[in-house]
């Protein structure tokens, strides 16, 4: 092909230059824009009354769709027939058909009045460089320069320094206004590494609020549950959690609790103690980013996280097996109160949840 | 080439006036257009401004689909404030939705499903808020798509490339902050992985999620706070950015494909009054009108399947809409185990890489394309005419690649859904996913730009010997050829405008004295990238070449011919091909 002949052509300070150099002649000539042709409604009388019709029809028929559109708001209910149409509203079909074909027929009409009617010879429109002639930029300078020498900045170091220094120290109010987004303790990031698990508190079904009986739990059973002070009675004395605080200790307190054959379990060093009968609990928040946990294939004993799919061995102390979290689920110590009831032993022993920055010091 | 402005309207239809505009009394319009005018001197910007020349072409649409879907997010997005109540207070809802009449919620989701059930008009207008923000990001897309392989982003219009960039950025952020508002379990679960992102950052990580969210996860103020950036912020950020965008366009005048007449000096198109105004005043009323039925016809979000949002609970396949999808994916597909402790400190590089880092890796990257280009190819002219995209293969090749990256991360961000649907192992995706994300974009790399070269290469072939008539032709001899005829002269001509690529020479690694240049490393680099880039490209014809193989082309045809004209397959019917410069047989 051709591109050797030219290569030994280049010069580089063609590239420096704001105006195109014409080294060589172009292969063809530009043959300049071709001649104008008449349209049909141009030159066709018939044509022409058709389109005017044409585009008067669709602007009708918009009107139409307009009116229809009042019809339907003020004919259909809505509330109780939220699914008349595959699913939705007959007040939302009707209205968003007939505000669409409405607004489209305009659309569609004038596009049409734009092709068919409007003079449709193209323009020639010279362009000029973005950049200001170079006079005006020397003016623009001579400008500047002389205004900051009436104003005399320059030559005042102390008093610009100064200037400059007071607006930058202005930054700090601005930064400091926005400490009181997490007004007092609410700052306080160490509630990261508790929850409101505590020696003795029940674990309960977490819609219902009942506490569990050990034995009513069978092998291959995954129950969600929540602290008992979640469900706070005059029994069971706990105080009433109200507002950000509830949904904190419950975005932070839930768990799950299966049981497996205790000979499946693979317990963790100084976790022997934690389960109860093959019972066994872990967090049900992700370590990951945060999702609650949630598919459970009982014959694996593995626990998907439906975001990010992490994968946890709940028989192998919840170890990552697959996915992209990093650490395993916290484990929730567990025992059996007098009644036979599953109880926490503690709270877990490490801060739930995904990850951040200060975790290991807490 | 003039600037005449004034048309022969001689034979334009006759509803348009044919005789030339006269003095008359003034009019109540005139009067008040010279009541204005007197006090703001209007008419000298206008008089410029109301003929100024827009090329047309269907790709020069793409940008105004975006700016028309948001008008139209502006318009429902108003009338959703209207019922939308803001606000994490615990209610019982109690609207015509039966299933979860008697639940507590949020009062945003409270409010959300009561202007879905209960506001006549209300869910249509949901839907079109929702529909026009995914048209009106995937529309920004696909725009900076067709700037970016026609070459619009070249001096001096790399400054409106940057804008277009923080555009798409902000539009995808006014979507998060947008979708999560409902406070339904699916958009709740987002907002989690989000505080999970912003612990992910060292150092101020925890910090910044408890300023965000006014203290612990989930907390009362985060709708609120999503909210007035949702409405106010951002959207304000957004319309002085598009009004720059635009300013600049108008600024530059729009860039143009080169053709006969249509030249790097020139614009050539229709005046914005009348047509280029009807055309994109109606255009807007049919997005406006695509969206209502989209908005009337298409369930999108139907957050009273998902229900209220409560920490404990999540749905299978939770996915964020569509782009946010690709960090999703990158998140998914990050390999068991990368957090390290260092000093005590944790540092979650699972969360870190996929979606502090490459993410905005991928913004400034995307920015920097029009200065690295410029860079390596020293360029400093302005460019107002496109390019076809095979005509920077190695340009055109580096954004195929950052495509295929996007794409496959978001397939990855939808690896779940693909296992259900393919009834295929997830973990199997996910690792296939892993190498893909590398080896992809390098494999789509090469191919498209062997493709762009071999483009390259046929449309010298059909300059030099004209296009395919596949007619075959049998010689006395037996032999068969097929039929070449030259394209019609303005397809040549538009075929041949284009630049010579020049490859960047080094000028010299020592001055006349001996001293090293400065910058020669750069310079070296500089040539080094230039050659990759252009080395292998296929360049137009000269005129020699062009003439000898017309030459050669008459010659054959004489040979072949032995008829007072040359043999078509038509001799002895209708259908002669006629000129071709008269009648384009073909657009090539």
């Amino acid at each position: 092909m051709s591109h050797d002949d030219h290569s030994t052509a280049l010069t580089p300070e063609v590239h420096d230059s704001h105006v195109p150099t014409h080294r060589e002649v172009e292969p063809l000539a530009d043959p300049g824009l071709p001649p104008h042709t008449w349209r049909p409604t141009d030159v066709d009388p018939k044509a022409e009354k058709r389109a005017e019709r044409q585009i008067a029809a669709m602007f009708i028929a918009a009107m139409i769709m307009a009116v229809l559109f009042v019809v339907a708001y003020f004919s259909f209910e809505v509330g109780d027939n939220w699914d008349t149409f595959a699913g939705m509203g007959a007040s939302t079909v009707s209205l968003g058909v007939t505000l669409g074909l409405s607004l489209l027929l305009i659309g569609i009409g004038i596009i049409h009045l734009a092709r068919k009617l409007m003079a449709d010879a193209e323009m020639v429109e010279m362009r000029h460089p973005a950049a200001s002639p170079q006079e005006d930029r020397d003016a623009t300078i001579q400008a500047l320069t002389d205004g900051l020498d009436e104003a005399g900045i320059g030559r005042r170091p102390l008093v610009r320094n100064t200037m400059l220094g007071a607006m930058g120290v202005l930054g700090l109010p601005v930064v400091v206004l926005l400490r009181d987004l997490a007004p007092g303790d609410a700052l306080d990031t160490s509630k990261l590494a508790h929850t409101i698990w505590e020696p003795e508190m029940r674990l309960v079904r977490d819609v219902v609020g009942t506490p569990i009986l050990a034995s009513e739990i069978e092998v291959g059973d995954l129950i969600n549950a929540a602290p008992e002070a979640m469900f706070p009675t005059e029994e069971n004395g706990y105080p009433e959690l109200e507002g950000a605080e509830e949904q904190s200790e419950k975005a932070k307190g839930a768990i799950i609790i299966v049981r497996m054959d205790p000979d499946d379990i693979t317990p963790a060093k100084g976790r022997e103690k934690w389960t109860v009968d093959g019972i066994i609990c872990y967090s049900k928040i992700c370590t990951h980013v945060g999702c609650p946990i949630s598919l459970y294939e009982r014959t694996t004993h593995h626990v998907l996280c439906p975001c990010h799919q992490s994968t946890f061995d709940l028989a192998d102390a919840a170890k990552v097996v697959f996915g992209p979290a990093a650490r395993p689920l916290p484990q929730l110590p567990l025992a059996v109160d007098g009644e036979g009831y599953l109880v926490a032993q503690s709270d877990f022993n490490e801060p739930i949840g995904a990850s951040y920055w200060e975790r290991e010091k807490q | 080439m003039s600037t005449d402005s004034r048309l022969d309207t001689s034979k334009v239809a006759t509803s348009n006036r044919t005789d030339a505009a006269t003095a008359s009394k003034p009019s109540p319009a005139g009067s008040l257009a010279s009541w204005a005018d007197d006090r703001l001197g209007l008419a000298t910007v206008m008089k410029k401004n109301l003929r100024k020349v827009f090329p047309d072409h269907w790709s020069f649409m793409l940008g105004e689909i975006a700016l028309w879907s948001f008008v139209v997010l502006l318009l429902t997005g108003v009338f959703l404030t209207l019922w939308f109540n803001p606000s994490m207070g615990h209610v019982t809802y109690e609207g015509s939705y039966d299933q979860l009449r008697g639940i507590g919620m949020s009062e945003a989701m409270a409010s959300t499903l009561n202007i879905s059930f209960d506001v006549r008009g209300g869910l249509l207008m949901r839907q079109m808020h929702h529909w026009a923000a995914m048209i009106f990001i995937a529309s920004m897309m696909v725009h900076l798509l067709r700037v970016y392989f026609t070459g619009a982003h070249r001096k001096p219009r790399e400054l409106n490339w940057l804008i277009g960039c923080v555009l798409l950025l902000l539009g995808t952020l006014e979507g998060f902050t947008g979708y999560s508002l409902p406070d339904d379990l699916l958009s709740g679960t987002g907002v989690r992985a989000a505080d999970g992102f912003l612990k992910a950052t060292p150092v101020a990580g925890s910090y910044m999620s408890f300023l965000l969210f006014g203290g612990e996860f989930p907390g009362e103020s985060i709708i609120p706070r999503l909210y007035i950036v949702h409405v106010l912020l951002i959207p304000g950020i957004l319309l002085a950015l598009i009004a720059a965008h635009m300013l600049l366009l108008v600024y530059h005048k729009h860039t143009q494909w080169p053709g006969p007449g249509r030249t790097e000096q020139n614009v050539v198109g229709y005046p914005m009054l009348p047509v280029y105004a009807a055309k994109a005043g109606g255009f807007f009323f049919m997005v406006f009108g695509v969206i209502a039925l989209m908005g009337g016809l298409l369930s999108i979000n139907p957050v009273w399947k998902f229900g209220p949002y409560d920490p404990t609970k999540v749905t299978a396949g939770s996915q964020p809409d569509w782009y946010m999808g690709w960090p999703d994916g990158l998140l998914r597909i990050m390999p068991t185990g990368w957090e390290s402790v260092i000093f005590g400190y944790t540092i979650s590089w699972n969360v870190m890489i996929p979606i502090l880092i490459v993410p905005p890796l991928m913004l400034v990257v995307l920015m920097l394309l029009p200065f690295v280009e410029g860079w390596i190819t020293g360029d400093k002219r302005d460019h107002h005419l496109l390019q076809r995209p095979r005509n920077a293969p190695t340009r055109t090749a580096v954004m195929v690649a950052l495509m295929t990256f996007y794409g496959l991360a978001w397939a990855a961000g939808g690896n779940d859904i693909i296992a259900i649907k393919l009834h295929a192992s997830i973990n199997q995706i996910t690792y296939f996913m892993r190498v893909a994300i590398f080896v992809g974009p390098v494999i789509a790399f090469w191919i498209t730009r062997r493709w762009c070269i071999s483009l390259q290469r046929h449309d010298n072939e059909v300059l030099l010997h004209g296009y395919e008539t596949g007619i075959i032709t049998r010689s006395p001899e037996g032999q068969y050829a097929e039929r070449h005829l030259p394209i019609s002269g303005s397809s040549a001509y538009t075929l041949t405008a284009r630049e010579r690529d020049e490859i960047h020479a080094v000028q010299g690694d020592t001055d006349a004295a001996g001293v090293a240049a400065p910058n020669s490393r750069s310079e070296k680099l500089r040539a080094k990238l230039s050659s990759w880039m252009y080395s292998n490209n296929v360049q137009k014809p000269t005129r020699a070449e062009l003439e000898e193989a017309h030459h050669h082309a008459e010659h054959e045809a004489e040979l072949q011919s032995g008829l007072d004209h040359p043999v078509d397959g038509h001799q002895f019917d209708d259908h002669r091909l006629r000129d071709t410069d008269e009648v384009p047989l073909r657009d090539h």
